[in-house]
Parts: structure tokens; sequence; C-alpha cells
């Protein structure tokens, strides 16, 4: 097995002189192809910042991160929007583009793609809200959907550029348990058949089983469950 | 690299966000619509100011013309001694001459009464000083004893000239001498007068007691067939006085013109009304651009996230900013359109519309939509996309 993502040693603080801000702590992680790895925590406990540079959003200084085999740490912004193209993104908040119908949000993940014809395009975002249940929605837009409905666009949306990683973050805290569980089935259902890594940061306990391994950040550091 | 893509998709996400909210839109098109209605509008007044400004001097007769040096323009004139003129007949080249006296003086409208100031020439009628039909056909009866020409082109607050001569109710006074109007002529108002009167050099003199045929406004000269402009103009410049001005046909017209562009202050008005217009509809598209990307922010910072680079949230706003300004055009230009036609029916004013113009105002407007574009795409740097999580 491959491992998508290789972290050594990485400290990251914000602020400067004396009023820094230790937030992550020499974390070291070693995350697998295929894995879904759910990261758990206290408020502050740096999960998202943690998850913000694994994405290539923030740049870091210290340590090692090496993601699909490129080393994240002093890169240039080419790079890191080269890697994260290669990367699904889950938001708390749906963030779908609210003038866009459900398959033109879902497109613009394709639209990065120079070798797809625009018939290919359609067909693959036709394809992906069929298999998240919105294929009947596909003309509508967000605010024509309900807040399970949105995030599973924003699911769809995320899965089909067929990446290699999905970073997601509390995609379940904004919708009830109901269809806060069908999004999390049908994005661990979809990763599965395609051997895509999860990293999953989560307040959300109703969730865990869906994990193949559960992270706890405290304090900035790393306790395995 | 793709470059139909390139351009295409984002120019695509740009008309999407723009339709969608169709009240902003339209609020967005008025804004530019605004700017160019403007700009259209002073630069319409402009060229009607330099063609109207032109349209005594046009029409005059002459291969050279002769003005006193302190003249501003010809509708100001400085006199100067005939005598001059005459000896402009010493160069072999001059096949003749001629006097031409100019002055304003209050026409009294028949049927009210009102007075109003016009212009008037006073030509010698065995001359065929001016280039047009109905002055040359009127010569001899020029030459009556108080008789006048009325340019019908003057402004109708001076009475319905032709009707009254046809009713035979044609004598008015012209700064209180009684003249007849024998009939009409097209010539054209400009902004230093609102009517014209034609008559002749001993009629001008009844109407202006104070004048001498001796001090001339203008001098026409005309040439023997064949002769060189310039050469004889170079030659009567050795031989008249150094206060006399020597222009050509073309010359003449372009000094009318520059009077208006530069020494008048009214080509620096229309000027920078052309510029505030510019400049308003600037800060309207900027405005309009700027709040679409805040609106956007978080979008465009998800975009970001998804792995979409900078330059493409560049494109997107240059993007939106060219269908403004193609969307705002468009209805300027026809409303333009309408309102250059209400102009020349109202206040009889030229007010032609050329490609020539329209594809300035495009210009004008383009430039202004991209610089507002330049300024509006600082604010995507506050799309971070790590402020996402």
């Amino acid at each position: 097995m491959q491992t998508a993502i290789d972290v050594q040693n990485l400290s990251f603080s914000f602020g400067s002189g004396t009023l820094v801000q230790p937030v992550l702590k020499e974390i070291t992680i070693s995350i697998q192809q295929g894995e879904i790895v759910l990261i758990t925590g206290p408020s502050g406990s740096g999960k998202t910042t943690f998850l913000t540079i694994i994405g290539g959003l923030r740049q870091a200084f210290t340590g090692s991160v090496v993601v699909l085999g490129q080393q994240f740490i002093q890169s240039s912004e080419q790079v890191r929007v080269k890697v994260r193209q290669q990367i699904g993104f889950i938001f708390q908040q749906h963030n779908l583009l609210k003038s866009l119908t459900a398959l033109q949000n879902v497109s613009m993940t394709l639209e990065m793609n120079n070798q797809l014809s625009e018939q290919q395009r359609q067909e693959r975002a036709i394809a992906m809200l069929t298999a998240v249940g919105l294929g009947d929605r596909i003309h509508y837009k967000p605010d024509q959907l309900s807040g399970g409905q949105r995030q599973r666009v924003s699911i769809a949306r995320a899965l089909v550029g067929q990446p290699k990683i999905v970073l997601a973050d509390e995609p379940t805290a904004s919708l009830d348990k109901q269809s806060g569980y069908e999004a999390v089935s049908i994005l661990k259902k979809l990763a599965k058949e395609s051997q895509t890594t999860i990293l999953l940061v989560t307040h959300d306990y109703r969730i865990s089983d869906v994990a193949d391994r559960i992270l706890e950040l405290e304090d900035g550091m790393i306790r395995n469950i | 690299m793709n470059y139909t893509n390139w351009l295409y998709f984002p120019m695509r996400l740009a008309w999407r966000q723009l339709i969608f909210d169709r009240t902003k839109l339209m609020v967005a098109i008025c804004g530019v619509l605004f700017a160019c209605v403007l700009v259209f509008m002073q630069l319409g007044f402009r060229d009607a100011l330099y063609a109207s400004a032109t349209s005594a001097p046009v029409k005059l007769d002459g291969d050279l013309f002769l003005m006193h040096k302190q003249s501003e323009a010809m509708w100001r004139p400085i006199e100067f001694k005939r005598s001059e003129l005459m000896r402009a007949l010493g160069n072999p080249a001059v096949a003749d001459v001629f006097p031409l006296y100019l002055g304003l003086a209050p026409f009294k409208n028949i049927e009210t009464k009102v007075k109003r100031t016009l212009m008037v020439y006073g030509f010698d009628p065995d001359s065929t000083s001016f280039r047009i039909e109905a002055i040359n056909n009127k010569r001899e009866a020029l030459k009556l004893k108080d008789t006048v020409l009325f340019d019908e082109y003057s402004r109708p607050e001076f009475g319905p000239i032709g009707q009254l001569i046809a009713a035979n109710q044609n004598w008015t006074e012209i700064k209180d001498y009684k003249v007849a109007i024998i009939g009409l002529f097209r010539m054209g108002v400009s902004f230093a007068a609102d009517g014209n009167v034609v008559t002749s050099d001993l009629n001008f003199m009844r109407i202006f007691p104070k004048r001498s045929l001796d001090n001339i406004d203008v001098g026409i000269i005309k040439l023997t067939p064949g002769s060189s402009q310039t050469s004889v103009k170079g030659e009567l410049e050795k031989l008249l006085d150094e206060s006399i001005n020597i222009f050509t046909y073309q010359e003449l017209l372009q000094f009318e013109k520059n009077y208006w562009a530069n020494m008048a202050p009214i080509g620096f008005i229309f000027g920078f009304g052309t510029i505030m217009g510019w400049v308003v509809g600037l800060v309207i598209v900027y405005q309009i651009l700027f709040t679409d990307i805040a609106n956007h922010r978080n979008e465009f910072a998800t975009l970001k996230a998804m792995g979409y680079s900078h330059g493409y949230f560049i494109r997107v706003v240059f993007a939106s900013a060219l269908l403004l300004a193609i969307f705002g055009f468009i209805p300027g230009l026809m409303l333009s359109l309408g309102l250059y036609h209400l102009a020349e029916s109202q206040i009889f004013m030229p007010m032609p519309m050329t490609i020539a113009k329209a594809t300035s105002v495009l210009m004008l407007i383009l430039s202004m939509c991209f610089i507002a574009g330049l300024i509006a795409i600082r604010k995507l740097r506050d799309a971070d996309p790590a402020d996402m999580f």
C-alpha cells in the first residue's frame, strides 16, 4: 500500500515574537492510500489548522509534510495548487456557488481538467449526482435544496474529479442525525470503491463507525485511540 | 493548455453570476449606460460646437483670407485698413480682392418685437464672397437700399421670417435701422450668433453708421487659376503689413476651430464633462465589481481551495467588466441616438452619430471598465481558502 500523506515533526504556530501561539507540536503521522481517518479533539486543539496544512491551503515552515509525493514545507503556491487539484474538499458549510445549479457546481471541479470534453464533464457530473441520490435534482440551485441535499452536492463536487485524497471539516455539523449519517455513508461507500484516502475532522461521534482509524488531537499533539 | 477554455470558463462563470441577480445586473448596466450617454452627449455637443463655429467661414468663397493678427476669431474681429487688402492686388497672381464687414446687432422679431442679437455680414454685391447659391442669386437685389437676406437656419426666436416674407410683412429693424428682408439663405448658427443676416457693404454701413468702408474685418482674395496658394501666401506676407494674418481656406477653418477648442472655455468644459462622465462610470463599475467580489468571497475561496489559480479569478472579474461594458454600451448607443435626434430637432445643432464617435466612446467605456476591474481585483486577495475551514 502507498503512503498518501506523510507528516514528520510538523510544528506550526500563529503570531510572531512574544505573541507566538503554538498550535501544532511535533506531529508525526502517516496515512495510507484508501484509509479513512477521523480526527477528533476539543475546540482549539489544532484540528482545522492541521487539515489546512495537509490541504496545501496554509504554508508551514518546520518539519516535513509530503502529500501525494510533494513536499509542502517551503513550497511554492504553484506546487500546492497542482496538488490541491487532486484533493477533494468538503466544508462545514456546503460552500456551493449559489448562482450555479447542482450540475454546474459539480462540473466546476471538472473544468480544471482540459482533457475532458464538455460532453464528458456533463456525463460524469450527472453520474456522480445520481450516485449521491440527486439524479432528479441536477438543475436545482442551492437555495432550492435542503441542507442534506446541499451537503450531498458538495460531496459529489469533491469526489467527481476522482481525487486521491478527500479532506472534510465537520461535514455533518449543519445536518440532522439522519441526513448527516447518510452523507457520510455515501462518502465512505464512494471512497472505498475508488481507493480514496479520507481525512475527516469531526466532533460528531455518531459517525465514528465509518473510520478505519481515529486520531485525537489535544493541545497540538496526537493521541491514538 | 486549452486557450478557448482558458477564457471561456471564467467568462461563463462571470455571466452566470451576473444573470443570477437580475436587479443588481440592471443597476450595473444602468451605471454603464449613464456614463455612456453622458460621454456621448458631451462629445456630441463638442463636435456640434466645432461644426457650428465654422458654419460661416466654411461658406466663404476665396483662396486666401486676411484678418487682423489681434482678431481672436471671425465673430469678434479687429478692423484693419482696406488699403492693406488693396495692396495684395500688387501680386500678379491675385485676381481679385473683396472686403467683408461683420457686426453683431440686435434684430427685432417682427411679431413679438423682442430684440435678439445676430451676426450681420456686409459684402461687395459685385463679388461672389459666399458659396451660397441663394445669396449669389440675390446680388442685384441687395444693391437696393435697405435690403437684407435672412438665414433660415437661425434660431426660431427671430420669428417665422419665411412666412412673413410670403405675407409681405418683411420689414423689421436691425440696430434700430429699418430694413426689408427680401429673401432667405442657409448658413447655420454658431455659439457666437443665434442668427445671420447678409447684406451689401453699403447697406451694412447704413445699419452701422459708425463704421467706415475703409476699415474692414475680413479680406477675401481670389487667385488666378493655376497659382499656388502657399507661394502667394508667402509673397503676400512680405508685401503686407505685419499686423495682418494670411490664411488659406483650411487654415481659416482650423483657426476658428482652435479658438473654440482652446481659447474659449467651452472646448475645455466639454472635455472636462467627458472626463467626469468617464470617472463617474468608473466609480460605479468599480463599486459593482468590488461588492460582487466581496459577495462571492467565500465562493472564490472555495474554488481556490479546489485548485483554481488566482489568474482564473482575475479573468472572471475582467470578464464581468467586459460584459457590463458591452451590455451598457448597446442601450447607451441607442439612447444617445435618440437624444442626438432630439437635440438636432430642438436646438438646431448638427449632431451626427458617426462610426468614429461610436468607436471612440466604446473604447472609452472599455477602458473605463478595464481600469475599474484593475482596481477591483485587489479585493480578490481577501478570498483566502485557509479561512474556509
